[in-house]
């Protein structure tokens, strides 16, 4: 991915500076009540600057001349700053879009329009055009194809290359049914072949949203910044009204003001600063949430994402890494340890479960043996010594269900089960056999320590305990204990027992936790967090996870996940790395900081502005006002320029703020808002002073 | 120490010492629990109720206790009207004074109803005994509206989401009974000891010392004068107000008038604390006011008594600082002190002529009105700080990185529209209002020669006083204009009218719905409202909001004024 963070790229620059004068447009301006007060402005001082051609009574034409630069500067630098904006979301946007270039597609001939599995061997295809599919449309991929549509997978499995958008090299399994169903366009089948219905309408994917929110042509203002523009228009009808009574004030005082002067004062004291800055900070709020390949689905989403109070994090894979291990074999009172090792191995051995591939790599170095399965037997040797071996046509096995909750394996007369151990202790008790004190103990013990307990037995009988331990991930605990700081409580799900589930916990340093969680477990923690107020966000992939997505304020969807997960979370994460989240949120804080910052430093920046221009206004006709003049500024129009001056170029000179974004610290509100109140706040009334200080000894060499 | 000052500290500590306990009682009756006058004034209330049929326990959403403060303020707006313009044949007028011009009577009636006190009649010869009551009335009617209107606010700031906010006639009626009538009564008991007169006869004849006869105005005085200084209506008895010896005898009643026109202003703020158990919030805007209030004592105090560089020219001893048009019984700090205390708080009521005080006390004056909030009117001065609270929880919360909130509630672009629509409107009424006046005035002063005695910077200052006076609900003249005429009448009794009730509904409309919004509790994510920092937030809003939009017409005004009086 582009992890360019040069701001000023040339070719960016050069379009935004093309961008900025098109933005002159008054059609586009009205979208900013603050900067199209200013080009009205801006049009005042065309006319009195070819008014002054030909009479002074406004003023030398030069003096005008120059305010109405200034002017016309203030305009581009704020249009410039929100081109450069546009334009780095673009950038990041068209090699995204790369990826969705014309591809041929092997579209499938369905006559009856009616998909049928049994017979879709016999179906031709056509080969048309990717930017000809249609939602519903069904194709196939082969090897070395590329996909050529958003779409899930109806049959088959693959590997995939999916480098071209998540940057990431190693090859994906995506297969028909389950949670990791959907395919992107523009990714690469590098094995097999799968059947793919197309999810979406040409334009309509969550790619194509984003590259909308970025270009701004469909970029509606989000409640925050709609709040914020009302306070900003607010303090420019202050600032018209404190202008426009000022001509009467002054005629009554008989200090004659130029309209430069007037205009001049109105522009300074108007929050330019944040008013060319703000869309430009929401552009690049959304592109930030781009680079960290996050696509959402409005710039609302972005900003709610920095209230969330509550986070749902599933524990497998966002805690933990990845999958549970085996750790210990705990053979029952009067197993010998080998027989115990041998029944675990013959129970795990078409375990295709992580964890079942964990006890046949833990079997195997206890005692330094080897499983082989071929097409017609399977043989355990240890030492070159054979455990076992049987003919695969003898072999029976026991798949997972829900309602034996176990697995395992018949051979001829011999069962053998592994599973919770309450599912267990049912089976033997059922058959009239006790489940072993000493068993109880010990999966009472794992549980405690964060382990997950699976009891094996056979027919029957308890042999023993296999240990399942989670490992939690480096790092972790420091990520959430800088959310504490946030304010955001963290919630583990997983479907383990309460106890290992408080144990991993604890050790992660989560808040608080669901355990055995059921879909619908989720939902109702999450509705419950709601109903007191609290937003909530949470990640997932399966299509069960839709309805908790949908519910949560926030709900970001894997790439990989189900397309129901996609549509019905507002975010999708295209690394699929579920501690993204963490990400968003500070994407999100930084957003509506940047934007409080800016206005209070545009705010505040008015005090000096004041003490700069009100004196240059009157001290003619009230020469005792050289009083006020406290920053000494050479003359009255040397003030007003440099302030104007002043005014323009803190506008670009800002820019990489606004693009980057404030630095979000996670040292709680009260230190937060200390921190930004002195540097923006205090900073913006002494810095204007020190700034048109300096500007007034350059501008005083001149005039 | 000075004793001028020690006298100023012991005015200050005597509000402090009475406001705190005074707050908590306030609190109890709006959280309608037990207090020990309760056996007194049930039976009041509850014969005031069963005239007016009024059913205490029907709960009200914001737009109904907006309606029912409309309803009573209108009615009797009606009757004062009717009563002003008839004084001269209605019962207990003995002077024989005039009925007023309709204009008189328009300005007037609005300037009571708007808890304002503008006088532009003097109360001797302009007033008729039954015309005082009428006026009394009111400074019991439009006090008990702030305060009452003000409980609705607290009520709804509290942790839950309803849109039911109690009744408000049932407010209304607890606070004039339980608050005002018992404090007032107190007041104006003091005031009789001390030789304010309280009576229904006519004119007194005394002889003075020259052997002239001189006639004395009396009547109703000491129960209008507690009122007055109580409910922050400031509309004087006499046409000077507290500077008449009638109004305010002495150094002690000059303690009592000045204790009252805090007293229920930061009351009010330990109310809030109390109904709400937010001790910490209900400091921090005790802290704020306090710093802006301090802030614009401290120098008028200082320049006051350093006396005033004009008359030193002439060669007159100023060893009592500038004494221009104060009382020699109060002397400068104390007149000082007062000036800034009823610009403060909207009370309006003078002991010195504001007039004569240096430049810049005048400024000083001039932005407490501006401000209107640094304790303010009773319960209006808590609404308008309410104001920049939103404002500025608006800015912090941005600043922390989250939708801002306020108490749990999310302040949203509705409120900020709100918020700044009623920022807007102080600068608008009183810079437009004064621009419009300058206007006419620049552009033919001839004409209206007759509306200034001072030209020059002061003259604008005079025009400037008058509208934040009336913009503010203050009441209180900076004297010298001509100001009845129908010009200054209709133009000052519509900025009162739509400055009072704008920045009622307002705040109202914004507490209202945040009430029907749903409660966040707090996390450490959440801006909190009750620190030192977000104090220095809300003075950073004010002083930018607030005053700053003045600055240039200060600068016209009084900094002018200030600037050529020191010879710079």
């Amino acid at each position: 991915m582009n992890t360019n963070t040069n701001l000023f790229q040339k070719t960016m620059v050069q379009k935004a500076l093309k961008e900025s004068f098109i933005k002159l447009n008054p059609k586009i301006m009205f979208r900013n009540p603050v900067m199209f007060a200013v080009e009205i402005g801006t049009f005042i001082m065309l006319i009195v600057t070819i008014y002054s051609i030909i009479s002074n009574s406004q003023g030398s034409f030069g003096y005008n001349l120059a305010v109405f630069i200034l002017l016309l500067m203030t305009l581009l630098f704020a249009n410039f700053a929100e081109a450069l904006a546009e334009a780095r979301g673009k950038a990041q946007a068209d090699s995204l879009r790369k990826t969705r270039e014309e591809t041929p597609a092997k579209k499938l001939i369905i006559e009856n329009g009616q998909f049928d599995r049994s017979v879709s061997s016999n179906y031709q295809s056509l080969i048309v055009n990717s930017s000809l599919l249609k939602k519903g449309d069904i194709f196939v991929c082969e090897t070395g194809d590329l996909i050529p549509a958003d779409g899930e997978i109806i049959e088959g499995l693959a590997t995939i290359d999916e480098s071209a958008i998540t940057g990431e090299s190693a090859p994906v399994i995506r297969e028909a049914g389950g949670d990791k169903s959907s395919v992107t366009g523009g990714t690469k089948v590098l094995s097999d072949k799968i059947i793919v219905e197309v999810t979406t309408e040409q334009g309509e994917s969550f790619l194509d949203k984003m590259i909308a929110l970025v270009e701004g042509a469909s970029r509606q203002k989000t409640p925050n910044e709609i709040a914020l523009t009302i306070l900003l228009a607010g303090f420019t009808l202050v600032f018209i009204i404190v202008t426009v009574t000022l001509k009467p004030f002054a005629d009554y005082a008989n200090a004659p003001i130029t309209i430069a002067a007037f205009i001049s004062l109105f522009v300074c004291l108007i929050p330019t600063t944040i008013g060319g800055l703000l869309s430009a900070i929401g552009i690049a709020g959304m592109d930030r949430a781009l680079r960290a390949n996050v696509i959402t689905k409005s710039g609302k989403a972005v900003e709610t994402a920095g209230d969330i109070d509550v986070l749902l994090l599933d524990k497998t894979g966002t805690i933990t890494i990845g999958n549970r291990k085996a750790t210990n074999f705990y053979p029952a009172n009067g197993i010998d340890e080998k027989h115990f090792i041998k029944s675990v191995i013959l129970s795990s051995m078409t375990d295709e479960t992580p964890e079942g591939k964990s006890i046949i790599e833990l079997a195997s170095t206890l005692d330094n043996g080897q499983l082989v399965m071929d097409k017609t037997k399977v043989f355990y040797t240890v030492d070159g010594k054979e455990i076992f071996n049987y003919p695969l046509n003898i072999l029976n096995f026991k798949k997972f269900t829900a309602e034996t909750r176990s697995s395992g394996i018949d051979i001829e007369h011999i069962r053998i089960r592994k599973g919770a151990a309450d599912a267990i202790k049912l089976l033997c008790n059922e058959a009239g056999h006790s489940f072993p004190q000493e068993i109880g103990e010990k999966v009472t013990q794992i549980s405690s320590n964060g382990g997950t307990p699976l009891v094996v037995s056979e027919n029957e009988q308890v042999i023993g305990v296999i240990e399942l331990q989670d490992i939690i991930k480096p790092g972790i605990q420091e990520r959430f204990e800088r959310l504490r700081k946030m304010g955001i409580k963290t919630v583990m799900v997983t479907g383990d027992n309460p106890l290992t589930a408080k144990f991993i916990a604890e050790k992660a340093g989560v808040d608080d936790f669901i355990a055995e969680a059921k879909p619908e477990d989720k939902m109702n923690y999450i509705k419950k967090e709601q109903m007191e107020g609290r937003l909530v966000a949470m990640m997932g992939d399966g299509t069960n996870d839709a309805p908790a997505l949908a519910q949560a304020d926030v709900g970001v969807a894997m790439n990989s996940g189900t397309q129901a997960a996609k549509e019905a979370g507002n975010m999708v994460d295209l690394d699929n790395d579920p501690t993204k989240l963490i990400e968003i949120v500070e994407i999100g804080k930084q957003l509506l900081m940047t934007r409080g910052t800016l206005t209070t430093f545009s705010i505040a920046n008015d005090v000096a502005k004041y003490f700069a221009i009100i004196p240059a206004l009157f001290i003619i006709a009230i020469p005792s006002l050289q009083g006020l003049n406290i920053m000494n500024l050479h003359s009255p129009e040397s003030a007003i320029l440099s302030a104007v001056i002043f005014n323009a170029i803190i506008i670009p000179m800002l820019i990489p703020l606004a693009l980057k974004g404030v630095a979000y610290k996670a040292i709680g509100a009260s230190a937060l808002l200390r921190r930004n109140l002195f540097i923006y706040g205090l900073g913006g009334v002494i810095v204007p002073f020190i700034g048109i200080k300096l500007i007034d000894l350059f501008v005083s060499l001149f005039v | 120490m000075n004793t001028e000052i020690l006298g100023v500290i012991l005015m200050y500590a005597t509000v402090l010492v009475l406001a705190i306990p005074l707050g908590r009682y306030i609190g109890k009756i709006f959280n309608y629990e037990n207090t020990w006058l309760d056996k007194i004034f049930n039976p009041i209330d509850h014969i005031f109720y069963k005239l007016s049929g009024i059913n205490p326990s029907i709960e009200m959403n914001w737009k109904q206790h907006l309606l029912a403060l409309l309803i009573i303020n209108a009615f009797w707006f009606v009757i004062a009207l009717f009563v002003l313009s008839n004084m001269s044949w209605l019962p207990l007028n003995p002077d024989g004074n005039p009925s007023m011009s309709w204009d008189l009577a328009f300005n007037t009636a609005v300037s009571f109803v708007s808890n304002t006190n503008l006088q532009h009649y003097s109360g001797e010869t302009g007033m008729s005994y039954f015309g005082q009551f009428i006026l009394m009335l009111w400074q019991f009617i439009s006090a008990a509206t702030g305060i009452a209107i003000c409980a609705v606010v607290f009520n709804a700031m509290k942790e839950r989401t309803t849109d039911k906010l109690g009744n408000f006639y049932s407010y209304f009626v607890r606070t004039c009974t339980r608050i005002l009538l018992p404090i007032a009564f107190i007041g104006a008991i003091i005031l009789v000891f001390n030789g304010t007169p309280m009576t229904f006869e006519g004119k007194d004849t005394i002889t003075t010392l020259e052997g002239k006869e001189q006639q004395i105005s009396t009547g109703p005085a000491a129960a209008f004068i507690a009122i007055k200084q109580l409910g922050t209506n400031g509309g004087g008895y006499y046409g000077p107000n507290s500077s008449n010896p009638m109004e305010n005898p002495n150094y002690i009643t000059n303690i009592l008038e000045t204790v009252f026109i805090f007293l229920i202003p930061i009351a009010m703020i330990f109310a809030m604390g109390y109904v709400l158990k937010r001790r910490k919030l209900a400091i921090m805007i005790y802290t704020v006011m306090t710093i802006g209030f301090l802030s614009l004592v401290i120098p008028s105090i200082y320049f006051e008594m350093n006396g005033n560089p004009a008359i030193d020219q002439l060669g007159i001893s100023q060893n009592m600082g500038n004494m221009e048009g104060k009382e020699v019984r109060f002397g400068s700090a104390a007149s000082a002190y007062w000036a800034i205390n009823t610009t403060c708080t909207s009370n309006g009521s003078v002991n010195a002529m504001h007039d004569s005080m240096t430049p810049l006390t005048g400024m000083f004056a001039m932005l407490g009105m501006m401000v209107n909030s640094f304790y303010g009117g009773v319960g209006v001065g808590f609404l308008n700080f309410y104001i920049f609270i939103i404002l500025a929880v608006f800015i912090g919360g941005l600043m922390v990185g989250r939708t801002p909130e306020f108490l749990g509630k999310k302040v949203e672009a509705k409120e900020v529209k709100i918020a700044m629509i009623i920022a807007l409107l102080h600068p608008l009424m009183i810079l437009g209002a004064t621009a419009l006046t300058s206007f006419l005035y620049s552009g033919n002063p001839e004409i209206y020669a007759g509306w200034l005695k001072n030209p020059s910077h002061h003259g604008f200052s005079e025009f400037l006083y008058e509208f934040s006076s009336a913009s503010a609900n203050n009441g209180s003249g900076f004297e010298g204009l001509g100001d009845n005429t129908p010009f200054w009448n209709i133009t000052t009794g519509l900025v009162m009218l739509i400055c009072r009730y704008l920045p009622i509904i307002g705040p109202v409309a914004i507490a209202g719905m945040l009430a029907s919004k749903k409660y966040i509790p707090e996390s450490v994510g959440t801006l909190k409202t009750d620190t030192s920092t977000f104090g220095i937030l809300v003075i950073a809003v004010i002083g930018i909001v607030a005053a700053l939009a003045f600055f240039p017409a200060l600068t016209l005004g009084p900094l002018a004024e200030y600037f050529v009086m020191n010879g710079m």
